[in-house]
């Protein structure tokens, strides 16, 4: 076999074992994005008791909580950025980070310093190799978190906001995620998370108003329960959605390998035909200028 | 028999939903027993057991953490951060668990978890 012939087939075989590999890949993340859907379908209903709780409380009391505060000058604010883990997704962890940064300068040219909370491990390098400084940084769950990763997360922002801004605490949080619009789109997104806005409580639910709540123990007490639950929702809303985009971006990342895989498989073996055509026609060739020469030679000797 | 309309949800899925005559949950001020028709209600629970008398007669019981419950128009719903129906405790495991918990004696929290895990399978 040709040398050229061997080159051809050696990379032939090389594209086709990483061809298996996205392929693989490809099938994982789409039946991960179905599993996350479904996580995110599973908590949408205490989301919406926890938010129907919150708006009869506002409606019945005065909302007046540290958490629903707003700050008259703000001069510190947090941004969470919600990446992934791993990378093979395309430019999905990139997007979120972007996203991130322009925030960041958005909010820099208001005056304000500007905190970075960080999750999944693409973010935290990106970070670190621009040596910028980050407060608090969670990894490992990007692609199935649990709601206790959501209240680890949303305890540390809670502390930083409630804490005085003349001690290191924030005034503003926001919370920079990948909403999962569909199979094919992923659009990374930005959202104000503190102070919180009921925005519920002006509107009355679709069944009249409230009915006239006891509380236990009291309504503030119940607010005060219930407003860090919201945020927890929130975040882990955030994950969820984040998940599920990760998944969608890696199977859409791993569908092109694959498909970029097979079209090169195809050059490749067209070119090792092409070789192996060419050397069968030189052997041929040299078989007939061998034969004439001998029969040249014995004509000539006659 | 009237029945009241219960759906028992915790962060990350539903636990249990359905009609039942009673329902009986620990807020901070105490036990609460709710029947059809309670007055609307805002709560907050502790870590404890809840207990539904289902209209077939049967009985279900959950561990619930950290939560809250709210009634109104005939229906319950208890939201709490973690749920367990007691069907699905694994006895040995959350024996295991408090256990090792009481012996280390360092998150409070998660040995209260566990205890309340334990009493919710009944055991």
């Amino acid at each position: 076999m040709g040398a050229q012939l061997r080159i051809y087939r050696r990379r032939m075989r090389s594209v086709k074992a990483t061809k298996k590999i996205t392929k693989a890949m490809e099938l994982i993340s789409a039946s991960r994005i179905v599993k996350a859907q479904q996580r995110v379908r599973s908590s949408s209903p205490y989301a919406i008791e926890l938010t129907r709780a919150i708006s009869a409380v506002a409606s019945y009391s005065n909302v007046d909580h540290p958490l629903t505060r707003e700050i008259t000058n703000p001069r510190r604010a947090a941004v969470l950025v919600i990446a992934s883990d791993r990378g093979m997704a395309g430019a999905y962890a990139n997007n979120a980070i972007k996203e991130g940064d322009q925030l960041t300068a958005f909010l820099r040219s208001r005056g304000l310093e500007v905190s970075s909370y960080l999750v999944g491990r693409k973010a935290v390098n990106y970070y670190r190799f621009r040596s910028r400084p980050v407060v608090a940084s969670w990894t490992g769950f990007s692609d199935n978190p649990s709601y206790l990763n959501a209240k680890e997360i949303a305890d540390a922002l809670i502390t930083a906001f409630l804490t005085p801004t003349e001690l290191g605490g924030v005034d503003e949080l926001h919370i920079v995620y990948t909403e999962f619009v569909s199979m094919v789109t992923q659009q990374p997104l930005v959202r104000r998370l503190l102070p919180l806005e009921v925005v519920e409580s002006v509107a009355p639910p679709p069944g009249g108003i409230f009915p006239l709540y006891e509380f236990e123990p009291t309504a503030e007490d119940v607010l005060d329960a219930l407003l860090p639950r919201y945020v927890e929702s929130r975040v882990y809303n955030a994950l969820l959605q984040s998940a599920a985009s990760e998944h969608a971006a890696r199977r859409r990342a791993m569908k092109s390998a694959t498909d970029n895989a097979e079209d090169l498989i195809k050059s490749l073996t067209r070119l090792a035909n092409a070789a192996r055509q060419a050397e069968i026609t030189q052997e041929i060739s040299e078989i007939v200028g061998g034969a004439d020469a001998l029969a040249s030679a014995s004509a000539g000797s006659e | 028999m009237s029945s009241i309309e219960v759906e028992l949800v915790s962060a990350e899925r539903r636990v249990w939903s359905g009609d039942a005559s009673f329902v009986l949950a620990r807020t901070t001020e105490g036990e609460i027993g709710i029947l059809p028709h309670h007055a609307p209600l805002l709560g907050i629970l502790v870590n404890g057991v809840v207990t539904i008398r289902v209209m077939d007669g049967s009985v279900v019981t959950a561990a619930v953490h950290g939560g809250f419950l709210s009634v109104a128009n005939n229906r319950v719903s208890i939201l709490a951060e973690v749920a367990e129906l007691a069907s699905e405790i694994d006895l040995d495991r959350a024996r295991e668990a408090l256990s090792r918990l009481a012996s280390e004696a360092v998150d409070e929290m998660a040995e209260a978890r566990a205890r309340t895990r334990l009493a919710a399978a009944g055991a």
